[in-house]
């Protein structure tokens, strides 16, 4: 057997296509976990609760520029995952486990980000004005948590060689 | 305030003439565009519809946008001014850039013409504005210029400003639009795709951050009421998103038909339609 063949041998026996470009695959899924994260939060808590505020007048100046840079990282990602998604696809070098894993850490990572610097370093604004915050930010962060543990399962998981191939 | 009604009042007829102007000049871009593309069927040569739609697009948004009932009410309502700054400046400039003016120009024109809008595009002046930073400059840092400074207002006062402004608004845009898609027109000269992401990148930043200071802090002078820009700063931050992320698409479904360093006469192949 030729190298090339032992290699491809070897490729075969960790998980996923023979070709798969996995660090792209890596990269597609946390693109489009964060912007999807970032979708929901614009969604949901800016307009269908109306938790968030567009603005709550406690901002400071550098908290509103940081959140413009935040905003256009959010768009950026959400049209470069999806584009890469389609050419991974396209070239049959897509692999779903590690992006599946690379989704759930982008979006508890987005999620604890958001959580952690946007409403409390920043104080972009708050996850809802009420009197008592705190139940509100823990379940936020520790949704992101388990979010975080759930890519990190998958991520082990993707790697362990799979029986039987 | 007063004194600002009688100002609409006396521009009332200036500013209807100036929308029926800007109508008829779109009247008259789509029929040329549709000309030339029929033309070039008939010599048997190709030309995308896609192509066609977005251009058809962009004149028409661009004459929603100068229409006179619109003009007339986005003077006194600052949500419909920001309505028309998001047609005339982000989305009907997208469509006319997808649309390739300037290649239909090019196979259509005679030869001398031809040579002439070439040396144009190849000169030094064109080069400059045509980089994308400095489209950028041209295009968001006018916006700071209009609603941080004065010049808002002034507008209000000047019918000549107020056409000016629009004018660059809708020139800045088309600029910038060309610029970071590298096209479809040819461009003087082509730029990285990590270049002309991260000037879209700081584009969206600082329109994000425009529109959150303009809710923030107001605008100068007092020609609207607090709660129609905070409602019109809103329109920009989203309606400036859906725009962006249909400039991104763009830019991300050409780059892999965009030919490499290249033939400066040789169109981008199509499918650059939104």
């Amino acid at each position: 057997m030729t190298a090339t063949g032992e290699r491809r041998e070897a490729t075969a026996r960790w998980a996923g296509p023979v070709h798969a470009d996995l660090r792209r695959s890596l990269q597609a899924g946390a693109l489009i976990g964060i912007a999807l994260m970032a979708g929901v939060d614009e969604i949901i808590f800016h307009q269908v609760l109306g938790w968030h505020h567009f603005y709550d007048r406690a901002t400071p100046a550098i908290g509103l520029m940081t959140d413009g840079l935040l905003h256009a990282a959010e768009l950026i990602a959400l049209v470069a995952g999806f584009f890469l998604l389609a050419e991974l696809r396209q070239r049959q070098a897509f692999d779903r486990a590690r992006a599946r894993a690379a989704f759930f850490l982008g979006a508890g990572g987005f999620q604890l980000f958001d959580g952690i610097v946007d409403h409390k370093l920043l104080r972009l604004h708050q996850i809802r004005y009420v009197d008592n915050l705190l139940p509100y930010d823990i379940a936020w962060n520790l949704s992101a948590l388990i979010m975080l543990g759930i890519g990190l399962w998958l991520l082990a998981r993707a790697r362990k060689p799979q029986p039987g191939l | 305030m007063e004194h600002l009604h009688v100002q609409h009042a006396e521009h009332g007829l200036g500013l209807t003439l100036s929308g029926v102007a800007a109508i008829v000049l779109m009247l008259c871009l789509a029929v040329a565009y549709l000309r030339g593309v029929r033309h070039l069927r008939r010599a048997g040569r190709r030309w995308p519809r896609a192509r066609t739609a977005a251009f058809l697009t962009g004149v028409g948004l661009l004459a929603i946008g100068a229409s006179p009932p619109l003009m007339q009410a986005a003077m006194a309502d600052f949500r419909l001014h920001m309505l028309q700054h998001l047609l005339a400046g982000m989305l009907a400039p997208l469509g006319l850039v997808l649309g390739a003016p300037v290649c239909l120009m090019l196979r259509r024109l005679p030869k001398k013409l031809v040579l002439r809008l070439s040396g144009l595009l190849h000169s030094a002046w064109i080069g400059f504005v045509a980089h994308p930073c400095i489209a950028l400059l041209l295009n968001v840092g006018g916006l700071y210029l209009l609603y941080l400074t004065p010049l808002y207002d002034a507008m209000h006062a000047s019918l000549v400003l107020h056409g000016l402004v629009h004018v660059h608004i809708v020139l800045a845009g088309c600029l910038f639009t060309w610029s970071v898609l590298d096209g479809p027109d040819p461009v003087p000269r082509r730029h990285s795709m990590r270049l002309r992401l991260a000037t879209v990148f700081i584009a969206i930043a600082a329109h994000t951050l425009l529109s959150k200071v303009i809710y923030a802090y107001g605008l100068p002078g007092g020609v609207h009421p607090q709660e129609q820009i905070e409602a019109g700063a809103q329109w920009m931050y989203y309606g400036g998103d859906v725009a962006e992320l249909l400039l991104l698409i763009a830019m991300f479904a050409r780059r892999k038909h965009t030919p490499g360093a290249g033939d400066f006469f040789r169109d981008a192949p199509a499918a650059a339609s939104t």
